[in-house]
């Protein structure tokens, strides 16, 4: 059992948690932007995060907070 | 009354900056104020000091900056070749209102010019030496014995108005051995909330810094920084006056120059030429309102200086082109005699 | 549920200004996780450099100086002499360290300063749009080598890990990337033990990273990543370049 918080503001959209992510559950928003126009990560399917914080390390902006 | 020791003026500048609570000093050698460095290499050491031959002269003005940056008392010292590399520290120094003492025995230039004394770095020094906009405080000491009561002046004006402060001297007063009253030693007792000594995170973070990209902001705080110069200008400028009381001449010199003068009006007098001298200590703020008031009296002025003309320039704006002055001067290294300014006095009597 | 990831306490809430994609938002974190683990925040004294990193001075809680091109590690110096019982660090990029203020750095290793100095090194000139650093790669092509850098007018890369350890006087020098998770985890190794260095007395430690410059590069964040694997490792070689213990 997992859980991510994002800071969506923060988010620039550069897509290295999306890399990071083991388990390949997180993406970049398809439909929505951030007030400075990038499309903020989501998590596709949050009950399989493992909370192991790989996307959390390879975040520029600490825009992840990670619980487990 | 302190007993009178007899010292030479670069290290009466050095032993000065240590009475005035100064403990951190960074140079590198340079003809010719190395004894400063070569004092406070020796003295630093047995009082808990810092005494550090930089790199160059661009690291230890930043050394400098890091200390100053702290709250404590920094300094260093060169000579003209020496100064222009410190210029851009300096302009940070300023820029992050960091106070702080440069000490410039100056020499003869330009390029790597001479060893021998100048005044030619005048303009560098007042008109701010480093880009942008700003001041430093600059003296020009006539005496070993000045030289060490400027050095604590210094100190303490230039944190009272959180500036750095250059002391100017030119090569004759780093080299001349006189006697000299060491001033009494300086209790520190400023409080400097903006220093950086870590919040031992009970405060905000304090940022020593002079980067502002917003220009709004950035002209704010020049035109702040100017408003204190108008303060400084107001109550800090410094000279001496000399036989002025019914001068019809008057002389402007400072450092050695004045010393040549001073021997020269005393001649001319005998020879019923009534001559004086408006001696600026503080070149930066300039004694323009004696200046001023001389010109409603004199009928000209001499400029005295080591230099191309640099100083006359000043003096023509400080009386506002109202009486003629002329120009008495030596460079590369040269001083000019008595007799050479005498016939100064006497060509502007004519 | 716990915590077991989030900001570090010694990052302000300001938003870094930094390009997507630049590793200069990672090496910050681990900064700052580092200043936290340690627990020395209220004793830190930060200076930040000019370059991209220029306002790091707003992104550390801990206080700040900004200093002139290439001369925090003087000013860093001035600092640490003035305050010995406080931990300084220099946070500076290539051009900073080792171009405009190659002599500063030389000199405070050689002078082994018992501070800490974290150094970018991502190739190029970021600030100022992409121009060509000491540590360009052969045959970079950037704003100032448009046709590549040629050796034969521009020189080779510097390789500051080497350089410095021709001196006595360093106690630690380490090169490391954050071009993944494990080489992160690394990094925060290093980064951690040239505070904790600082923090025993040891002596002069930089940590080099090599970083990752999207923008300036022409390349997605990804793609950085993988360009700092194939490009920059076989130039600059991550490992331990001076340990000295005790």
């Amino acid at each position: 059992m997992a859980k991510l918080t994002f800071k969506e503001e923060l988010c620039k959209g550069c897509g290295l948690c999306v890399n990071a992510c083991p388990k390949k559950i997180l993406t970049l928003s398809k439909t929505k932007l951030n007030a400075k126009g990038h499309a903020p990560v989501e998590c596709e399917k949050p009950e399989e995060c493992i909370g192991c914080a790989s996307c959390a390390i390879m975040c520029p902006d600490c825009v992840i907070t990670v619980e487990r | 009354m302190q007993e009178k020791v007899l010292m030479k003026g670069n290290e009466a500048i050095a032993e000065a900056a240590i009475l005035a609570g100064c403990r951190h000093y960074f140079g590198y050698p340079i003809t010719p104020q190395t004894e400063v460095a070569a004092y406070m290499a020796k003295r630093m050491p047995k009082i808990g000091g810092t005494f550090l031959q930089a790199e160059s002269e661009i690291a230890a003005i930043n050394m400098v900056y890091g200390v100053a940056s702290t709250g404590k008392r920094a300094m260093t010292s060169s000579s003209s070749p020496g100064i222009s590399l410190k210029t851009e520290g300096i302009s940070y120094l300023a820029g992050a209102d960091l106070p702080a003492l440069i000490v410039n025995v100056q020499r003869g230039g330009p390029g790597l010019g001479g060893i021998q004394p100048s005044q030619s770095d005048y303009f560098l020094a007042t008109r701010g030496p480093g880009h942008g906009d700003f001041h430093v405080l600059v003296f020009a000491p006539s005496s070993v014995q000045e030289m060490a009561d400027l050095t604590s002046l210094a100190f303490d004006l230039a944190e009272k108005y959180r500036m750095p402060a250059m002391l100017l001297a030119d090569g004759t007063m780093g080299q001349m051995m006189e006697p000299v009253v060491l001033p009494e030693p300086t209790e520190l007792t400023r409080e400097k909330p903006w220093a950086v000594t870590g919040t031992k995170c009970a405060r905000e973070h304090n940022i020593i810094n002079s980067l502002y990209l917003s220009p709004q902001e950035l002209e704010r705080l020049n035109i702040e920084r100017f408003e204190r110069y108008k303060t400084i200008e107001a109550t800090e400028t410094r000279w001496e006056s000399f036989m002025m009381d019914d001068a019809e001449i008057c002389i402007v010199s400072c450092g050695i120059t004045a010393r040549v003068s001073r021997n020269a009006i005393v001649e001319a007098r005998k020879q019923g030429i009534k001559v004086g001298m408006i001696r600026p200590i503080t070149l930066w703020p300039f004694p323009e309102k004696p200046l001023l008031e001389a010109a409603e009296k004199v009928k000209a002025f001499v400029c005295v200086e080591l230099n191309m003309g640099q100083m006359i320039q000043d003096v023509e704006l400080a009386i506002k082109c109202r009486k003629p002055v002329s120009l008495c001067s030596r460079v590369g290294g040269m001083i000019p005699s008595p007799e050479e300014v005498l016939a100064a006095i006497k060509q502007a009597n004519e | 549920m716990t915590v077991v990831f989030e900001k570090p306490k010694a990052l302000t809430d300001a938003v870094l200004h930094y390009c997507p994609g630049c590793t200069h938002g990672i090496v910050h974190r681990l900064v700052a996780e580092a200043i936290d683990e340690l627990g020395i925040e209220g004793r830190t004294i930060g200076i930040a450099p000019v370059g991209c990193a220029v306002m790091a001075y707003d992104y550390f809680a801990c206080d700040m100086i900004e200093a002139s091109h290439g001369r925090a590690p003087a000013v860093a110096t001035g600092v640490k002499r003035s305050m010995p019982e406080n931990i300084v660090f220099t946070y500076q990029g290539d051009g900073d360290l080792a171009s405009i203020g190659l002599c500063e750095t030389v000199s405070t290793a050689a002078r082994g300063e018992n501070i800490t100095i974290i150094f970018i090194n991502n190739a190029i000139y970021g600030m100022t749009g992409g121009q060509m650093a000491p540590t360009s790669l052969l045959g970079q092509v950037t704003q100032t080598s448009p046709y590549g850098r040629d050796p034969k007018t521009q020189g080779y890369p510097i390789n500051i890990c080497e350089l410095l350890s021709s001196l006595d006087a360093p106690a630690y020098l380490e090169r490391v990337t954050v071009n993944s998770v494990a080489h992160v985890r690394q990094a925060k190794k290093a980064i951690k033990k040239a505070f904790q260095n600082q923090v025993e007395g040891k002596g002069f430690s930089l940590v080099e990273v090599l970083s990752a410059c999207p923008t300036n590069w022409g390349m997605t964040p990804q793609k950085a990543l993988e360009w700092i694997d194939e490009k920059m490792i076989p130039r600059y070689p991550l490992g331990v370049y001076r340990d000295k213990e005790d």
